[in-house]
């Protein structure tokens, strides 16, 4: 496993990246951040870890396959989230000028990283 | 939920609304009962109330003699269960919330919920009324009367 600090640093250069964070599945709690200070890091990992898990039984329900990431749109802003082999999330925080595509991208690569 | 004071409802039922907890305790650090959810028993809230502050006092000596500042909160994570204590000030003085959760929710949901129970305690609590003297004749009618509060009965 890469170093979760490095896995981030590779997120947060983006224009448009409010922070980063590796969050623990399980319970909702912060593993790593790089945030910037307007960001409630504990509420983010702790909604992001209970949207995942829900929309993980949503799909679990239909039959599919766990997806490869979450993209949640407000009008403020965006939240990626993407999950790890370890029972971990990477998530994302960005303003919604942000480049969605490239950040996803980014976001599915340091989730395999961080894995 | 039940609650030996009013304004404490409001907070304490969006908490449970919001958390997913399954019990939920408030406490005076003394071990007062406050408030209760989801016990049955007046049995099982008194043994675990007391349990509650006891563990609390403990971590507080624990943080004396490691010379450091009064742990504030306390996580025990079972495989079905996990509980939550955690010690925080409001104008009434320092209470104790004691909450127990299952797989539903998670450890993150239950403390930013806990965090913000605390901030909306504070911002609702009345003004501090003056000690009331509880005389010896009058302490099992009044602790009666907590437990039919508490319980409904």
């Amino acid at each position: 496993m890469s170093s979760l600090h490095s896995v981030l640093g590779e997120l947060t250069p983006l224009p448009g990246v409010r922070g980063a964070l590796v969050v623990s599945r399980a319970d909702g709690l912060v593993v790593a951040d790089a945030l910037r200070e307007d960001v409630d890091g504990r509420a983010v990992a702790a909604l992001a870890a209970s949207l995942a898990d829900r929309m993980a039984g949503v799909t679990r329900a239909l039959g599919q396959p766990e997806p490869v990431a979450w993209q949640l749109v407000g009008s403020e802003g965006l939240l990626l989230a993407a999950p790890t082999r370890e029972d971990l999330l990477v998530v994302v925080v960005a303003d919604p000028a942000v480049n969605a595509g490239e950040l996803r991208l980014r976001v599915l690569r340091a989730a395999e990283r961080a894995a | 939920m039940r609650s030996l004071e009013p304004w404490v409802e409001a907070p304490l039922t969006a908490f449970l609304a919001e958390s997913g907890a399954r019990l939920t305790l408030l406490m005076t650090s003394a071990g007062q009962v406050v408030a209760q959810h989801g016990f049955v028993r007046s049995l099982d809230v008194m043994s675990a109330a007391a349990l509650g502050a006891g563990i609390m006092a403990a971590t507080s000596e624990l943080a004396r003699v490691m010379e450091t500042a009064p742990l504030e909160s306390v996580t025990h994570q079972g495989k079905a269960l996990g509980l939550y204590l955690a010690a925080f000030g409001t104008p009434r003085g320092r209470w104790i919330g004691l909450v127990v959760y299952g797989s539903e929710t998670s450890l993150g949901l239950v403390q930013l919920f806990f965090a913000r129970l605390v901030d909306d305690l504070s911002r609702t609590a009345p003004a501090e009324l003056p000690p009331r003297q509880v005389l010896a004749e009058d302490f099992e009618h009044e602790l009666n009367s907590s437990l039919r509060s508490l319980f409904g009965r």
